[in-house]
């Protein structure tokens, strides 16, 4: 169905939530390796794209489609889609009590390498890959013990979820709005995770609001989504131009030309 | 996601099988002349006999309570059999060679190897079958240390003055109705002493199984803790799966004299009924103990089977300065319903009790808590803190908690929180987003609510209990 250089490719992707259309024909194509931020107004939909690729409950694919590698994405169950490496890091990172977050991470890992047809890692190598995955983002070791995400500030959960990202290895990583609540520092220790991260293989998407998290995680490309669909693409420059003159002047202009890389 | 976490809950019941085992069974019915024939079968006493005849005589006069949070059909007290036994139990096998070896892959089955070589290291079994015990291990090394194990009904005729003493010393003939007809008709259960200053040396546990039809199991245990020792003691239930309701109602008294320690835990999973609610266990169940000076119960409990429950593991915090403790995890899906918790009575100076209750509640069923705190006149300092959590998972079950709280002495302290929450669709997608299955994630968040309870297990139950609750939850989730 598509490019086989393309890793996630959507096709006139239209979504709804409630009955209410908030995906109105999005086209993105985004190849191995490639970061591409995804910026826009509120309410645009930028994680409304997150939750339908991933298959959030209550997120109406209307007419489109998605492939990850080459496999429908649509079709599949959240948790498949995960396997596949689909990988979303949210937002606003529920708590989960009781649950150690050395459990909750080993569950996750081992359900991804034997949906691979691999063998699970015994609790001592994954503990030690564990701790070195702590230390990537700068959190202590005895966060592992702590229930996910309990009691965390918001710039641990953050980190927290950059950790999960780096110990499930997935092929794209869908960062939604990860730098809003954090301050410089935080965004640092979260973008050199990410950066950690990059390679030739693995993909981004980066929402965000604000250009500045996109000075630490340099995209490839720079799209605008606005009202549901994207109206603008560029460089990284784009970034600088939507920082100074905000996102009014894309939606007074009503035509939609092909802005695709 | 609620019809998810339905399919996740609905479970296959693993000790649902019947054993093919040939037994002595009563006519259904109940009368003077079938109390005297359970009391001539266990070849008792007088003393034992005009005991029940007395329990008899009161339980006519009571009438069966309705103020728990359940609503389930009567139970006909003539239409069923008071006593069931396997026929080559007659003989009183002496050793493991011979007891039938059906009986013994029953328990294999269930995962209680009673071979003991076998065996979970350091944890002696007593195996209750229907009415009679079939086997007690490791007793030998358990009476180097000078600790009685055995079953009751063999008690009776070894140690008649130490039951004498304390049979019903906790819970008195008259307490409630089927504290009374237990009294009337018990047939089995474990008999435990720990003499002075002795800590046991090992892990002592019942393992109860109903398997002949139409009958009820009337199981009766009594637990002594001399001064100054220490006994950790477990019980588990399983029952065949059946259309027919089938009832249990046992009495478990616990003595801890001065400076005594006695760890209760329970792991129940009778059989809890079809989706539907056909079927299943009423597990009526009265436990109580008492604590003389300094002395410490505590009482930890897992419930996921049965259909009814109706069970408030209890503490008379008599003597000054003694501890009660009730830790418990009620799980409840398909119809079963729990009225479940615990009575803290204190009457001695610097008494102190905590409760820890975990509710789960899914598909339809209905889970309840009911706990009552009392602090008498004399409990000067004394001190509860009682956290009652409930869990809903789905939007058709419910949760109740019914705290009662009397306090008649100014400088006592009680302390009551309690939360209600959902296994949030956050959490769900969470789970699911990492590569988690439905299943394996809502299994994995109960579980981790119930944390603090679990720890209060002991250690190789604890990963059972673990286990059990996966079982259960298999399918519960939509």
């Amino acid at each position: 169905m598509s490019n086989e250089n393309v890793l996630l490719s959507i096709k006139d992707l239209h979504a709804s939530v409630e009955e209410k259309n908030i995906i109105k024909g999005l086209n993105l194509d985004i190849k191995p390796g490639e970061v591409h931020a995804i910026m826009g107004p509120n309410g645009a939909g930028k994680s409304t794209m997150g939750y339908v690729l991933s298959g959030r409950d209550g997120y109406t694919v209307d007419s489109g489609s998605a492939s990850l590698a080459g496999e429908d994405l649509l079709d599949m169950d959240v948790e498949d889609r995960a396997r596949a490496g689909l990988f979303l890091a949210f937002q606003y990172p529920v708590e989960i009590p009781g649950v150690s977050n050395l459990e909750f991470l080993k569950v996750s890992v081992d359900a991804q390498r034997e949906a691979r047809g691999e063998e699970s890692l015994t609790s001592a190598e994954f503990l030690k890959v564990a701790k070195e995955a702590c230390k990537q983002v700068n959190l202590p070791v005895s966060f592992l013990k702590r229930g996910v995400n309990e009691g965390f500030s918001g710039g641990e959960k953050k980190r927290n979820e950059i950790m999960q990202m780096i110990l499930l290895k997935p092929k794209l990583c869908i960062l939604d709005e990860t730098d809003s609540g954090l301050d410089i520092d935080a965004m640092q220790v979260v973008a050199n995770g990410v950066n950690s991260q990059r390679s030739s293989e693995r993909s981004f998407i980066v929402v965000t609001h604000y250009q500045r998290l996109l000075d630490y995680i340099k995209p490839d490309f720079v799209h605008v989504l606005a009202d549901g669909k994207i109206v603008k693409s560029g460089d990284a420059s784009l970034a600088k131009e939507l920082e100074e003159q905000g996102y009014a002047w894309l939606q007074t202009e009503p035509k939609e030309d092909e802005l695709e890389d | 996601m609620t019809e998810q976490i339905d399919k996740a809950l609905a479970r296959e019941y693993e000790a649902g099988f019947v054993s093919a085992v040939e037994s002595e069974t009563f006519e259904p019915g109940l009368n003077e002349d079938v109390i005297r024939r359970i009391s001539e079968v266990k070849g008792e006493p007088e003393w034992m006999l005009e005991w029940r005849l007395k329990a008899f005589r009161v339980w006519q006069e009571m009438e069966e309570p309705n103020w728990a949070h359940v609503d389930y059909e009567k139970v006909d007290f003539q239409a069923i059999s008071y006593y069931s036994a396997p026929k080559s139990m007659k003989d009183k096998p002496k050793s493991l060679d011979e007891v039938d070896p059906e009986l013994l892959r029953t328990y294999e089955k269930l995962g209680i190897p009673l071979v003991e070589q076998q065996m979970l290291a350091g944890v002696a079994v007593d195996a209750v079958f229907d009415s009679v015990s079939v086997v007690t291990t490791f007793r030998e090394k358990l009476e180097e240390a000078g600790v009685i194990f055995c079953p009751i009904s063999e008690a009776v005729h070894k140690y008649p003055e130490l039951l004498k003493k304390y049979l019903g010393s906790v819970v008195p003939t008259k307490d409630n109705f089927f504290a009374a007809l237990n009294c009337a008709v018990f047939t089995d259960g474990s008999f435990v002493y720990i003499p002075k200053g002795v800590r046991c040396p090992m892990e002592l546990s019942t393992y109860f199984r109903i398997n002949e039809q139409n009958t009820g199991q009337f199981e009766r245990t009594l637990i002594i803790a001399d001064e100054g020792s220490h006994v950790s003691y477990l019980e588990g239930c399983t029952a065949p799966q059946r259309d027919e309701n089938q009832l249990h109602a046992a009495v478990v008294e616990l003595v801890a004299l001065d400076d005594a320690e006695i760890k209760y835990s329970t792991v129940q999973n009778w059989y809890p009924g079809d989706e539907e609610g056909k079927g299943g266990i009423y597990n009526f169940v009265t436990k109580r103990g008492i604590c003389h000076t300094n002395a410490k119960i505590s009482w930890t409990q897992v419930e996921t089977g049965s259909s009814v429950t109706w069970k408030y593991p209890s503490c008379v915090l008599k003597g000054d300065n003694s501890i009660g403790e009730f830790y418990s995890v009620a799980l409840t899906r398909g119809r079963q319903q729990a009225d479940t918790g615990t009575k803290m009575i204190h009457i001695g100076k610097n008494t102190k009790s905590t409760i820890i209750s975990k509710g789960i509640s899914a598909g339809k069923s209905n889970n309840s808590y009911r706990g009552l705190v009392r602090m008498n006149p004399g409990a000067q300092g004394a001190r509860n803190f009682t956290q009652c959590d409930s869990l809903l998972i789905g939007d058709q079950c419910g949760a109740h908690t019914f705290p009662y709280v009397e306090s008649r002495n100014p400088s006592a302290i009680v302390e009551h929180e309690a939360t209600t929450s959902k296994v949030s669709d956050d959490q769900m997608f969470l789970c699911q987003q990492r590569g988690i299955d439905p299943e394996k994630a809502v299994s994995m968040i109960v579980n981790g609510f119930c944390k603090e309870v679990f720890k209060e297990l002991p250690m190789e139950f604890a990963v059972e209990a673990g286990k059990l609750l996966e079982i259960s939850l298999e399918g519960s989730v939509g």
